[in-house]
């Protein structure tokens, strides 16, 4: 079993898209075949943590299967601490988007449902590639059902029409998708191999060209950068979380960019990225305070959840180019937090504009009286964006922060926490618009909807999930750090990983406060 | 057998069919007969391959001869078929007013 | 002995589970089985602090160390648990917060029966006691933050408990976001301590700072200033108070639960537990009893003119938390403590007897449409006369021990202290004018129930009733029982008090000054002060019917009635930069010209050079024709050249191209 699961949980989506296809739309069919084979997804991805040796870096479930001779390119997946809770968390992801689209999809279901599992499909072969060109083709294939789905499904609201913003997601992610190709041609005529732990140790022998292996790196950081969203390429999320069907918005940012600056940025380039880290601390800490402040006064709540996303997700980035193991763990948990508190809220955010057909802050009012178990879970959802102690946001929140400000630059961590203080503001703000005071009548008149009981135990779940991550954060943080330890100790040994350091006193000079 | 024809000939063969194809090719205005030259030139390659290939006691080009047949013949049927409903469509095959494609 | 359980854990966790219980399946339970659950848990957590105070006062040895779990957030190779530590100090918290909160949660049965949202203010008011006696109970800082962090949700959530009301709603955004710029500090504060001490443990910490008497003041001073930032915005001091006077929006067994007696002194609670750190730096001591004295004297001031009776006490408890920081501030932190015990029973019974006045009146809150309560609500006016006499100071009231302690400490604390004594005094002043002024509008002269209607609609009882009547026995109760507290408190005596705390926070300084005629002396003082101010309320409230202004006060008193125009102040000056610096600076030139300008650069360098590059799609067969064969002559020629020259041509190109 543990050798083919990896394949398994590729394939059982592919061959409930395949199902889709083939039988007919006929009522809810798509949607209950997409919800019973996600489910199955998800119980192959928890397969993975329950058979997983924990306490040791080093991939497991491997599948090394030469696929072609020439250009030698192998069917090679395998898991890691680092890659084996995104894994679930796409599995778990799937069948809480299919909730989210119960409703909204009606036409053309077969359609939606077909390309949202191949979605999975390329999410999870992102996750589990070790072979860089079977890793760019499921990086690739998994923008495109974003485009399609956001440009036939769009909400078509205000200026911008669903079809411009699937233009410009597909602009802003194929084009540097494009250099990400040649730089990794170029390694394959510098190295002859597009195996990953290969390529590691060929870039920390020294042995390619310094110069081009520079932009090389470039080409890496630049395509994933653009996906996670970091400050300045951010330029698409706004309208993608505007138009796309929330199914989609839901996963569109965060976690592929973020896992593939870990492990194709920061741990193939270990000293390359050294050099890019104080821009992108930069970035971050900028981006926490740029994107929280514009939440604070936009109008819109999908645009509000846009800047909020920046905002917590740069977070994640200043953990990452911290180079501290506790910054990094805590990035990759708050990557997990990211998935499951952008779910739910999504999801509700869904239902909102689906009663309303607007999407405008003001329109809303009093729907605490009308939908209690919405509200509540919003608020529970809320605070777990905010970083409230006891839940997930939190653990990730203060690992990063206290990671950067004990082993990178006291400045700029005090500077990022100013974050949480803004955080609770946009956030406090937006729920008072919509669910506080009294109720009103909007222009169309619709009432807003309380949750179904699919949706209440869909959202309710991932609430639990929350708490349970919030309490129990170990569980998670076990296996990501020997990980993360493992996949920096080839080549970071020229400076040494503060993970040491960072016990005792005095350690505050270790990366010096430059950075 | 010394008396054969030596391959020089088919090669200037070859190149003047092929010539002759590309001049039509350029100068027709005839969709139809555009497509008489080039299924011209792919011959003209055919007649180099083969005679490659027996000059060298190489198989392969032959191979590669029945390859081209296959695309020639594949193209062929395709091409005359979109010819007909270009002609259906708009009354003519003067290649100077099928222009639709033009940005 | 041999190791009794107290069962520590329990002590949050039943709240907890009475949260979970009302929270989800509330809404379904009929309403007495709701009051059941929100009562039996906070009961039986209570029943659980005085077992363990009676197993201490039998002799257990403090303090008591229990694991909720091992361990929590891995940082590095700092491991921190959800350890929970039973000393002194905690347990005397513990009392008052599980003691006065369950009396409130009786009280709030009563108060709250005809709202709607039953079953939700009782579990949110068990939440807080979740969080309260976590914060207290905690052995570390990051538990302690969950307390903190905790304990302001529940805020919220109980300030914006009218959901339909905007100010209400306003109220907890404001209270929860001013918080956060506290637990911002709180936050950082820890960062500094794992760096310079890579532990959160109060043990380890102190220990660590006994060790080692080297370790600079200057990190120090930056610890203790930033938790006393966080200390300032849970405390409502200076200059984060402002959220204090809006929170009364909630209802009013919450002001006096959360904000009267327990939350609003965790600041106090948390520097006490600090004091290893604070008593390392005097400059932050110093900051720390400055803001203290600031904050009781200028809210004093506030308190003299404001109209709504809750606003009055809400002032009155940001210039009581001034006292306790000034006790902090001067090192007396028992008699901080024991102030801080005090209150929490006096204030209490105010804001409690305040409520019962309220629910009365129907929803009057407007000092000036009461008057002559004292006829119709009795066991209020009489329970309510005690707490006024607790917290002006006479004796033998609660308060009159504990302020007499903290001034004493500030009384010998130097020349810094006798200015900080001099300014106490005047508060003290201040505190028993405004008290007695409330309390001779609220009880005495005639009814003004139709006085001026300027006082906006709240959310407790829709009808204004016809006439006043006194409060069912479930109120009452509480009301009595803090009433005999208010009255006894303080006889335990300062000396007692702190030999009992000493293990926690250190010697007695209060009480150990020799210089008993100075005390004699000080206390004779602070209760002549205290009766002037009575005597002032009376020469101006005693016979006059109304609040008359006095014309020759219009200014400075326009001054106290906007308070200073601070909320006015901070918008101007921090709110509308910050949104204007969204909106424009980031919303129009970051977004527009920054993220969407580049992106417009470049499709527009794209479209220009399609725009160009387009002349070549002629849709002319035969010129594409013709390119073709153009370019594969080239090609042709460009290999040629290669064969007959020597130069191999393309493959130099090519070799070029790539270097």
């Amino acid at each position: 079993m543990d050798n083919v699961i990896l394949s398994l949980i590729l394939l059982v989506p592919l061959a409930g898209a395949a199902l889709i296809l083939l039988l007919p739309e006929r009522g809810k069919l798509p949607a209950w075949i997409a919800l019973l084979d996600s489910l199955l997804t998800f119980l192959c991805t928890l397969h993975l943590p329950a058979h997983f040796a924990g306490g040791r870096g080093g991939f497991q479930f491997e599948e090394n299967v030469l696929w072609l001779s020439h250009p030698r390119i192998s069917y090679h997946l395998g898991v890691d601490g680092l890659s084996l809770w995104l894994v679930v968390l796409v599995g778990l992801l799937a069948p809480v988007g299919v909730v989210a689209s119960w409703k909204t999809i009606g036409s053309r279901s077969k359609v939606f449902y077909a390309l949202f599992l191949l979605q999975q499909t390329a999410m999870v072969g992102v996750f589990v590639s070790l072979d860089l060109m079977l890793y760019y083709g499921f990086w690739e294939l998994s923008l495109i059902p974003i485009v399609i789905l956001t440009a036939m499904f769009g909400r078509n609201l205000g200026e911008s029409s669903a079809v411009k913003a699937a233009l410009r997601f597909f602009l802003y992610t194929f084009i540097p998708s494009a250099p990400l190709l040649v730089a990794l041609l170029w390694l394959y005529a510098h190295t002859g191999s597009f195996d990953y732990t290969t390529l590691q140790a060929a870039i920390a022998s020294g042995s390619l060209p310094a110069r081009q292996l520079g932009w090389v790196s470039v080409a890496f950081l630049l395509a994933f950068a653009v996906k996670v969203p970091v400050l300045g390429l951010h330029g698409w999320l706004a309208d993608t979380f505007s138009e796309a069907p929330v199914a989609i918005a839901m996963i569109a940012a965060g976690k592929l960019g973020l896992y593939s600056l870990i492990r194709f940025h920061v741990a193939l380039f270990p000293a390359l990225a050294r050099e890019a880290a104080p821009w992108m601390i930069g970035f971050a800490v900028v981006g926490i305070l740029y994107g929280a402040l514009l939440a604070l006064v936009q109008k819109d709540f999908w645009k509000l959840l846009a800047y909020a996303t920046l905002s917590s997700l740069s977070f994640c980035t200043l953990g990452i180019y911290g180079f501290t193991i506790s910054g990094m763990n805590g990035a990759l948990l708050q990557t997990v937090n990211e998935g499951i508190i952008g779910a739910a809220l999504f999801l509700m955010f869904g239902v909102l504009f689906d009663s309303r057909r607007t999407s405008q802050l003001g329109e809303f009012g009093g729907v605490a009286q009308k939908a209690p178990r919405l509200a509540a879970l919003f608020v529970i959802a809320s605070l777990a964006l905010i970083g409230l102690p006891l839940l997930n946001g939190f653990v990730g929140e203060f690992l990063v922060l206290a990671g950067t400000f004990n082993g990178v630059s006291k400045g700029w961590a005090a500077v990022a926490a100013l974050g949480v203080i803004f955080s609770a503001a946009y956030m406090l703000r937006m729920i008072q618009m919509v669910f506080l005071g009294e109720p009103t009548a909007n222009s169309h008149g619709h009432a807003v909807r309380e949750l179904s009981w699919r949706e209440t135990v869909t959202v309710g779940g991932l609430a639990v999930l929350m708490l349970a991550i919030g309490v129990m954060p170990t569980v998670w943080t076990s296996t990501m750090e020997p990980a993360l330890q493992s996949a920096f100790k080839v080549s970071s040994a020229e400076n040494a990983v503060p993970a040491a350091a960072e016990s005792g006193a005095g350690m505050m000079h270790a990366m010096g406060e430059s950075r | 057998m010394n008396t054969a024809v030596p391959a020089e000939w088919y090669l200037i063969l070859s190149a003047a069919l092929f010539t002759l194809g590309v001049v039509g090719f350029l100068i027709k205005r005839s969709l139809i007969s555009i497509f008489m030259s080039i299924e011209l030139m792919l011959n003209a390659v055919n007649l180099s391959f083969v005679t490659f290939a027996h000059e060298w006691h190489a198989v392969k080009g032959q191979i590669f001869v029945f390859f081209v047949m296959m695309v020639a013949a594949a193209e062929a049927a395709v091409g005359l078929a979109i010819l007909i409903s270009i002609f259906r469509a708009r009354g003519t095959l003067t290649v100077d007013q099928i222009d639709l494609m033009k940005l | 002995m041999n190791e009794p359980m107290l069962f520590l854990p329990l002590i949050p966790l039943l709240p907890f589970v009475g949260f979970l219980l009302n929270g989800v399946l509330g809404s379904k339970l009929p309403k007495a089985l709701v009051s059941t659950i929100a009562l039996a848990f906070p009961l039986a957590s209570f029943a659980l602090v005085a077992r363990a105070a009676w197993m201490v006062y039998s002799g257990l040895a403090l303090p008591v160390i229990e694991h909720g779990a091992p361990e929590w957030i891995v940082f590095g190779a700092v491991h921190i648990g959800f350890g929970l530590a039973l000393d002194q100090l905690t347990l005397v918290m513990l009392l008052v917060i599980t003691g006065v909160g369950f009396l409130i949660h009786l009280y709030s049965v009563g108060y709250m029966e005809h709202e709607q949202g039953y079953w939700r203010y009782f579990a949110y008011l068990n939440l807080f006691l979740f969080f309260m006696t976590v914060l207290v109970l905690a052995s570390n800082f990051l538990l302690m933050f969950v307390g903190w962090e905790g304990v302001g949700l529940a805020s919220y959530l109980l300030i914006g408990f009218y959901i339909d009301r905007r100010s209400a709603g306003d109220a907890g955004k404001k209270a929860f976001v001013v918080n956060r710029i506290g637990d911002f500090g709180f936050l950082i504060a820890m960062f500094l301590l794992l760096g310079s001490f890579g532990t959160l443990n109060f043990s380890e910490v102190a220990a660590q700072l006994a060790g080692h008497a080297a370790i600079s003041g200057g990190v120090v001073t930056l610890i203790c200033l930033c938790l006393l930032l966080g200390a300032t915005g849970k405390s409502a001091q200076i200059p984060l108070y402002i959220w204090l006077p809006d929170a009364m929006e909630g209802p009013t067994p919450v002001s006096a639960l959360i904000h009267a007696a327990t939350m609003v002194t965790a600041g106090v609670y948390m520097i006490a537990r600090a004091h290893a750190l604070f008593d390392l730096s005097p400059t932050a001591l110093l900051v720390v009893a400055i803001l203290g004295t600031a904050t009781a004297f200028f809210a004093a001031t506030v308190a003299m003119v404001q109209t709504d009776i809750k606003r009055v006490l809400a002032y009155s408890t940001i210039s009581q938390l001034g006292y306790m920081f000034l006790g902090c501030g001067v090192g007396a932190y028992s008699a901080a403590v024991f102030h801080l015990m005090t209150h929490a029973f006096f204030k209490a019974l105010l804001f409690l007897a305040a409520g019962s006045v309220i629910h009365g009146l129907g929803g009057e809150q407007d000092l000036r449409r009461m008057g002559g309560l004292r006829k119709q609500m009795p066991v209020t006016f009489w329970t309510m006369t005690a707490a006024v006499l607790a917290i002006a100071g006479f004796f033998p009231f609660a308060g009159f021990f504990s302020k007499d302690a903290i001034l004493a400490a500030a009384f010998q604390h130097g020349v810094s202290g006798k200015a900080l004594w001099t300014v106490g005094l005047t508060t003290a002043l201040l505190t028993s004018f405004y008290m007695f002024r409330l309390w001779y509008l609220t009880f005495l002269g005639e009814s003004r129930a139709d006085g001026p209607a300027d006082s906006p609609a709240n959310g407790h009882g829709s009808a204004h009733a016809g006439h006043a009547h006194e409060s069912p026995w479930i109120m009452l109760t509480p009301l009595v029982v803090l009433a005999a507290l208010s009255v006894c408190g303080g006889w335990i005596g300062m000396e007692r008090f702190g030999a009992f705390l000493a293990p926690v926070t250190g010697g007695v300084q209060a009480a150990a000054g020799d210089g008993g005629q100075i005390e004699m002396m000080l206390s004779a003082l602070a209760v002549l002060v205290a009766a002037a101010g009575w005597f002032v309320a009376h020469s101006i409230y005693g016979r006059a019917r109304n609040d008359r202004a006095n014309a020759s006060l219009a200014l400075p008193r326009r001054v106290l009635e906007r308070k200073y125009w601070v909320d006015e102040i901070y918008v101007a000056g921090i709110v509308r930069p910050l949104e204007g610096l969204a909106r424009y600076g980031l919303g129009w030139v970051g977004e527009w010209t920054l993220v969407r300008g580049s992106a417009w650069l470049l499709a527009g360098v794209a479209s220009l050079s399609g725009e160009f590059l387009r002349r070549w799609q002629s849709g002319n067969l035969r010129s594409y024709a013709a390119w073709l064969t153009a370019a594969a002559a080239i090609l042709l020629i460009f290999v040629l050249a290669g064969t007959l020259f020597g130069i191999n041509g393309f493959a130099d190109t090519i070799h070029w191209a790539v270097r």
